[in-house]
């Protein structure tokens, strides 16, 4: 990734951040994107993503959290994944590929509005474990699925 | 450009599901175009808001390895039928999209 489009693109919006609050809040910013977290996507190790992502927080393992994926997938560019938790006052969902470049594929940050539930579909490179890391009460809790794969998905 | 945001829900009891595909090719920065053999640099959807009305019931941030022309599924409560449901992206490029639809 390039540095310094990425400062140019960030300049850019903190530019637009200022017009728009110039006009006197008249307008109301349209979208409200949360700062996309560099040094977790681009961790290579699940360890590494987890500390940049989650600073200072452990991981327990949980069994209140289930993940919905087929155990051998054909082609691992597409990779259909749900992730349900029982746990209460779910904050956030990670789903982690271990043996993908970048572990750290994506995360949901709920409101207290939703149930915990998302499904997506990723691209699973090579047979790995999968992790998603639920977030509830501020803990987080982890639950660890293997996926074989018979075409990888890294393209 | 015509949206390429497609937008299903269902409401049953005081749950309402959502299902949404985003036209994108989240391009991983690792394949070649084909005719040129050049490398089709990384282009994909960072972040996604979802709003039920005006309150924003999730984020997500993705990375690169999100499957091309993503899905998405979620559930939450405290809508009813006919209220409005928006899901915005914005990708590493900075192209933003945004979609409404009707809740079911």
């Amino acid at each position: 990734m390039n540095i310094r489009r990425r400062t140019f693109i960030s300049y850019l919006a903190s530019g637009a951040g200022i017009i728009v609050t110039g006009v006197g809040g008249l307008l109301k910013p349209i979208l409200a994107f949360a700062d996309w977290n560099v040094d977790a996507f681009n961790a290579e190790t699940e360890a590494g993503a987890l500390v940049e992502f989650f600073p200072g927080l452990e991981v327990t393992p949980s069994d209140a959290i289930f993940i919905g994926v087929h155990d051998l997938v054909e082609n691992g560019s597409v990779v259909p994944i749900k992730v349900n938790t029982d746990l209460p006052n779910v904050e956030s969902i990670a789903i982690l590929v271990e043996k993908n470049p970048n572990p750290l594929i994506a995360n949901f940050n709920l409101s207290p509005a939703c149930a915990g539930f998302v499904a997506t579909r990723i691209k699973v490179g090579e047979p790995s474990n999968i992790t998603a890391i639920v977030k509830s009460d501020g803990k987080l809790y982890s639950t660890t699925k293997f996926v074989e794969v018979v075409e990888g998905g890294c393209d | 450009m015509a949206s390429g945001i497609r937008i299903r829900t269902s409401t049953k009891d005081d749950l309402t599901t959502v299902q949404a595909i985003l036209k994108h090719p989240m391009d991983t920065g690792n394949s070649r175009d084909p005719e040129t053999d050049n490398m089709i640099p990384a282009f994909f959807i960072e972040a996604v808001t979802i709003y039920h009305g005006d309150k924003v019931i999730m984020t997500c941030d993705w990375s690169r390895a999100v499957s091309k022309n993503p899905y998405l599924s979620l559930s939450f409560t405290g809508a009813k039928k006919g209220d409005t449901i928006r899901i915005s992206w914005q990708d590493s490029s900075g192209n933003t999209e945004s979609k409404e639809a009707v809740i079911q």
